[in-house]
């Protein structure tokens, strides 16, 4: 089906792996750093990082929408939780992402009385509101360009409806306003990007052109198998051997250089830009999504005034040296140590997509 | 939570498609795929289909990776 079996098993590894070795041999050390949670994982499960030369080291960015949530956006979320009549709808992932407060995450608050319920879509958060009427049903909106165009579509369903009782926390984030943050930050030090598959089947590769025209660096749009991840890192080699930066679509089967115009327009509709809060990166201007005007009755934030207070890291937590790549999960004093996947300190712990769940997991750096 | 399964539509009505992936059966939204149809592949995240993919288009990838894997 779909030749799947040939992503998943690439032919003549050890060719390719070879001439990955030889060209390393030209280009001296490199970083490359993709920034998607389900490449971490990938990257992870399929075991590169140990059959790559050691001079190429892969690194995680802030690819994991749950992790680049900051802390006191948590707290936010976990005291709204408490209030009644209030119900919370999230995608799993968040539910254990503690807050400032080591162990205070939306599933203790669950224990403690509060209302949260796991979704795997927004529109199950939509069937939530229908059959509790008595209920407000609050859907945490988190994700990147992926997950946005579907909590629009969602965000229409209700207005649709005339759903009076359910509302969005919009969270969602957008991946270029980020990477331009980072590279411009004084200890940037990457070489390259694997640039995040599922992200441009909806923005299209063409949204990752500015990293060759605006800071010279290559970069490929991957996709997840093996395969694509060992071409694409053959790939961003040969230009870096080369010089010659440029931006290359390696997963042509599913993204396309426009991407998905439909979904495109429909994220605008609902969607204006908005400046938003990210872990180890600060505020960022238009980096985030606000409901327009004409949605607010669906605006959680306007319907329950709500309002982060001040940002507060947790304690010996690196995960904002661990998002932007400066520093790998074993460099952070928790990691193994206090932080595990069982008892979590950071949300880089704590989602499967995380990069320390996955250094944790997989026993690499 | 951005994993993403490719699904095989089997019944569309409205903007809700029945799809089959694994031998199971889920109900995902086609809000913003254009000319969708039972038969199609999608990929699907979060319960909504982000793309269509089909068997030449796969073909073409894999073509391509030998062009990566031949290039200097």
């Amino acid at each position: 089906m779909l030749c799947e079996r040939q992503f998943k098993n690439p032919k003549n590894t050890e060719s390719i792996l070879n001439k990955i070795r030889e060209l390393s041999g030209t280009t001296g050390p490199v970083r490359l750093m993709e920034v998607c949670g389900t490449h971490t994982m990938a990257i992870a499960r399929s075991g590169l990082k140990s059959v790559l030369p050691e001079s190429v080291r892969l690194l995680s960015g802030p690819g994991c929408p749950v992790c680049v949530t900051p802390a006191n956006v948590i707290d936010m979320i976990l005291d709204l939780s408490q209030a009644p009549g209030i119900l919370i709808a999230s995608y799993g992932d968040l539910l254990r992402v503690p807050g400032s407060r080591q162990g205070d995450s939306l599933l203790t608050r669950r224990a403690l009385g509060g209302r949260v319920e796991s979704v795997y879509s927004p529109m199950d958060a939509i069937r939530l509101a229908e059959e509790h009427p008595e209920l407000e049903i609050v859907f945490l909106g988190v994700g990147f360009e992926t997950t946005a165009p579907g909590t629009a579509a969602c965000i229409l369903e209700a207005a649709r409806l005339g759903l009076k009782n359910f509302s969005v926390l919009c969270l969602l984030k957008k991946t270029e306003p980020a990477l331009r943050s980072l590279i411009e930050a004084e200890d940037f030090s990457v070489d390259g990007f694997l640039c995040p598959g599922h992200v441009a089947a909806i923005t299209g590769s063409d949204a990752f052109s500015f990293l060759p025209e605006d800071y010279s660096l290559p970069g490929v749009v991957a996709g997840f198998e093996p395969a694509d991840l060992l071409y694409s890192v053959l790939s961003l080699m040969q230009m870096l051997a080369k010089r010659q930066p440029e931006l290359k679509n390696e997963y042509t089967r599913l993204v396309k250089p426009e991407g998905n115009p439909a979904a495109l327009a429909l994220m605008d509709r609902v969607f204006s830009p908005a400046s938003s809060d990210w872990r180890g990166l600060g505020r960022i201007p238009e980096s985030g999504f606000a409901l327009r005007e004409e949605y607010a009755p669906w605006d959680a934030l306007k319907k329950f005034s709500l309002c982060p207070s001040e940002e507060k890291e947790i304690p010996g937590c690196r995960c904002a040296q661990v998002i932007r790549g400066v520093l790998p999960p074993s460099g952070c004093p928790l990691f193994r140590k206090v932080c595990s996947p069982e008892n979590p300190v950071g949300p880089c712990m704590v989602s499967g997509e995380g990069a320390c769940a996955a250094a944790f997991q997989y026993g690499v750096q | 939570m951005c994993l993403a399964m490719p699904m095989k539509i089997d019944k569309i009505d409205g903007q809700t498609a029945s799809c089959k992936a694994g031998g199971l059966f889920q109900d995902i939204r086609i809000d913003f795929i254009r000319d969708a149809k039972p038969g199609d592949y999608v990929m699907v995240h979060a319960g909504f289909a982000i793309e269509k993919m089909s068997e030449k288009e796969a073909l073409e990838n894999l073509e391509l990776l030998e062009e990566i894997k031949n290039a200097l």
